[in-house]
């Protein structure tokens, strides 16, 4: 099952399971963590990130791979379009099929409005279909939003945006009653009252969840609502660019069938993009956990339009990400499974870090762990890692838990020959969310872009410089929800005439050669002729 | 084209021979034989359901499926993805169903024609049971359908081989609404709590929370009392 080098190390992990099972480790003090983020993380390193030098936000770092898309060329020649005349036309146009962009299109509908939303591959191909772990809302009695809201602001470093975070934490309840309504089968007891656990960084058990197929479970029941109340969807059909009037204000976006080629233009009186976010830009040679199709596209496309970007200099390295066997590199192991109970153990089976740290102090301890001599687990193609000890879940909660409770995981592993409610599995940080984003108000408008709506993954401030498991689905609800009822009620006046205007600025602010680099938005990233993990 | 160097493997897709490394899922040995993929692949993580792939192997007479970002391309192996499969969809309205059998019957005429003939089974990449869900929706009983079909995907390979035409993952997921809106007992924590939030009996505490700088608001977060 493990090849030999791996073997060996599992079974000191083995060895020393009872001993540990009796063992907490310390949790870092704030001066420790401090140290151990500064010292290791990804972020902080001096060659990750360069400053932006063109647009609204010159002269901040960000990674180099969403710096090389936000300096590119349009996809789109501005001269070769005709844009008066448009091929879709709807009140509210939302750009993204995922968990943020079906909640924004069946709010923006209840509200009244003639929707159409429009997607790059399939309806709900999206990172909310892949989440595992679970939703933050505060619902028991030792709970309270002002709760949640502290530990939402720890998490994010003290630097979240407090507005937006007072509506996260304030409409939590009501967004995960409207699932419930939906029919969405959260895990609950006998009783009713919703199953909770804690996540990283939660002081209350807050994360509820539907088994491990939280996400999926969300959005395979708000695609079917959007399918049952004949929502238009339009999918294979990413988005290039917004269209904006001679003041700015946005009205509709260039499109294109991502099957013939063919381009069409849409006009709405209001626009939302929910185009997710960055996984599969491989900031920094990282592996990601994230769908196909997060590229970033809506942060090109509305920092082109004025819009205003923050916190992407904070990337968000999930600690667990597979590190063998290499046919899953990158996917994610939930924190679930530490959740109720996997230690992290290094290739001599001690522990380092307690298991439920915030997950940049998680991700930089494995870092320091892997480059301490003799402490790494080395995998047969030299990709590092560190034990997380599954099997423990079974000693503390009975045979048949890891089976049971974490279904999804145990399948993959599975797949490829590893039974992990016997053998721990070796893991390492992978990219996983992109914490910053689009600034929005708490409505979900884009303060610079009048007519402009963002929700979910591709908004920044919501969790400041690291958000925590369980409030990226809560964000995508509340502010999918706010951001179509906006839109869908919008008094703003009508747009002028619509013009790609601000792209050709821009191309003209690149240069031809588009500083260099390929043409963006990225739409989907180039695996053609590649060995993944090679 | 023979198997060649050691550590690569031949597979053929929509009959095109190509020599892959050994070891690559069916996506990965697409993608390195040269295929850009638009269709046909989604999350790359087993969660989607969007890369289908019907395949053979050599001297083996027998069709199988699996997800192209989970199976393992063998020697030999003849595939072609099944990216899209038209698939009926009952269009409702949940709050006026009756969560019984009459409704599932309404909604999925086709039902009471499965055969039992177990092939959507060995279909199924999640290794559900989906013909024993199929019997309990033939019986009426949406809580089991809800239970057994949880981990459905929805990729469509039970449909693409069935017999009887069914559209077993629409009728599981109409059973599992069913169950959630319906059948499973009501959150009435979470009922009393969203009303609590409607009275605005939270939002002093949320101001003051609000108002604080940094430093305070750390000094909050240091000293916090962590639940059992
Ligand atoms: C493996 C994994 C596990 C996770 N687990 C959890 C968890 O347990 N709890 C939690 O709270 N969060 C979790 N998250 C995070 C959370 O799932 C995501 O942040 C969230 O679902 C993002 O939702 P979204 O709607 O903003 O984006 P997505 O769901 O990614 O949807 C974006 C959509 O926009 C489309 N799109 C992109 N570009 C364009 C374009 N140019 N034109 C048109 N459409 C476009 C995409 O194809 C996609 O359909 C997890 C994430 C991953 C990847
Ligand atoms: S394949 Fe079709 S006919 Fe056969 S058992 Fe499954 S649902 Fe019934
Ligand atoms: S039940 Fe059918 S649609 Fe669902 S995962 Fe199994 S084969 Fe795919």
């Amino acid at each position: 099952m493990y090849p030999d080098e791996l073997r060996e190390s599992a079974l000191r992990v083995a060895a020393s399971r009872d001993r540990r099972l009796k063992e907490k480790h310390a949790r870092l003090t704030p001066e420790e963590k401090d140290a151990l983020l500064r010292g290791f993380h990804p972020d902080f390193r001096e060659d990750t990130q360069r400053p932006v030098t063109v647009g609204p936000n010159s002269g901040d770092r960000m990674p180099h791979e969403l710096v090389d898309l936000l300096e590119a060329r349009s996809r789109i020649d501005p001269a070769a379009l005709a844009l008066d005349r448009a091929d879709l036309e709807a009140d509210v146009l939302i750009i993204g099929g995922g968990g943020a962009g079906a909640a924004a299109a069946l709010t923006a509908q209840e509200a009244g409005a003639r929707v159409l939303l429009v997607t790059k591959l399939r309806l709900g191909d999206a990172n909310t279909m892949m989440a595992q772990g679970g939703i933050q809302a505060a619902t028991s009695a030792v709970d309270s939003p002002a709760t949640h809201y502290l530990d939402v602001m720890g998490g994010g470093g003290y630097t979240n945006d407090p507005a937006l975070v007072r509506a996260l934490v304030r409409d939590a309840p009501a967004v995960v009653a409207w699932l419930e309504e939906l029919g969405c089968m959260f895990s609950k007891r006998p009783d009713g009252t919703l199953m909770a656990i804690h996540g990283g960084g939660t002081s209350r058990k807050r994360m509820h969840f539907a088994r491990d197929y939280t996400g999926a479970e969300i959005m395979r029941t708000l695609r079917d609502e959007l399918l049952n109340r004949d929502v238009p969807v339009v999918e294979f059909c990413p988005a290039l660019e917004l269209l904006l009037d001679d003041q700015g204000r946005c009205g509709g976006a260039v499109l294109q069938n991502f099957e013939t080629g063919a381009f069409l233009v849409a006009h709405a009186r209001t626009v939302i993009l929910a185009t997710g976010g960055f996984g599969r830009l491989h900031v920094s040679g990282f592996p990601t956990s994230n769908h196909y199709g997060a590229t970033a596209d809506g942060l090109v496309m509305a920092y082109r339009a004025g819009a205003e970007l923050c916190f992407l200099d904070a990337t968000q390295f999930h600690p667990t990400g597979v590190a063998y066997p290499e046919q899953m590199l990158g996917q994610l192991v939930t924190e679930k499974v530490r959740g109720v109970g996997a230690q992290l153990v290094n290739a001599e089976g001690q522990q380092f870090v307690f298991p439920l740290e915030t997950r940049d102090a998680v991700s930089a301890a494995i870092i320091r762990e892997c480059g301490l001599p003799g402490k790494g687990v080395a995998t047969p193609t030299g990709q590092k890692g560190v034990w997380l000890d599954s099997p423990m879940i079974e000693l503390i909660h009975g045979p048949g838990t890891v089976r049971r409770e974490l279904p999804a995981m145990f399948r993959q592993y599975e797949r490829f020959g590893i039974d992990m409610s016997v053998n721990p599995i070796v893991v390492y940080p992978t990219l996983h969310y992109q914490n910053g984003g689009i600034r929005v108000d708490a409505s979900g408008s884009c303060p610079r872009i009048p007519g402009l709506y963002v929700a979910g993954e591709a908004v920044g401030g919501i969790h400041g410089r690291n958000r925590l498991m369980g409030n990226s689905l809560l964000d995508i609800l509340v502010f999918g929800r706010r951001a179509g009822h906006e839109a869908a009620t919008s008094r703003l006046p009508a747009a002028g005439r619509l013009t790609l205007e601000h792209v050709r600025r821009h191309n003209r602010g690149v240069g031809k050669a588009g500083r260099g680099h390929p043409p963006a938005p990225l739409l989907l990233p180039d695996y053609v002729g590649k060995q993944p993990g090679a | 084209m023979t198997q060649g160097a050691a550590g690569f493997i031949v597979v053929h897709i929509l009959g095109k021979a190509y020599r892959v490394p050994a070891g690559l899922t069916i996506l990965g040995a697409m993608e390195y034989a040269g295929y850009r993929l638009v269709r046909g692949v989604g999350c790359r993580g087993g969660f989607c359901g969007a890369c289908g792939t019907i395949y053979r192997t050599r001297n083996d007479y027998r069709l199988k499926v699996g997800l192209a970002c989970q199976t393992v391309a063998e020697h030999d192996m003849y595939l072609a993805q099944l990216p899209f499969y038209p698939a009926s969809k009952a269009r409702y309205a949940l709050d006026e169903l009756q969560p019984n059998l009459a409704t599932l019957v309404r909604l999925h005429p086709e039902l009471p024609r499965c055969l039992g003939c177990n092939t959507c089974t060995r279909a199924c990449p999640q290794g559900l049971d989906v013909m024993e869900y199929m019997a309990r929706a033939m019986r009426g009983d949406i809580a089991g359908v809800a239970d057994l079909s949880f981990d459905c995907i929805m990729c469509g390979l039970c449909a693409s081989r069935c017999p009887s035409e069914q559209t077993q993952y629409n009728v599981a997921l109409l059973a599992r609404r069913l169950y959630g809106r319906h059948l499973a007992p009501k959150a009435e924590q979470l009922a009393r709590r969203v009303g609590e939030v409607a009275a605005c009996e939270f939002d002093a505490d949320l101001e003051r929370m609000a108002a604080l700088d940094a430093k305070a608001l750390k000094g909050l977060y240091n000293a916090r009392d962590i639940e059992a």
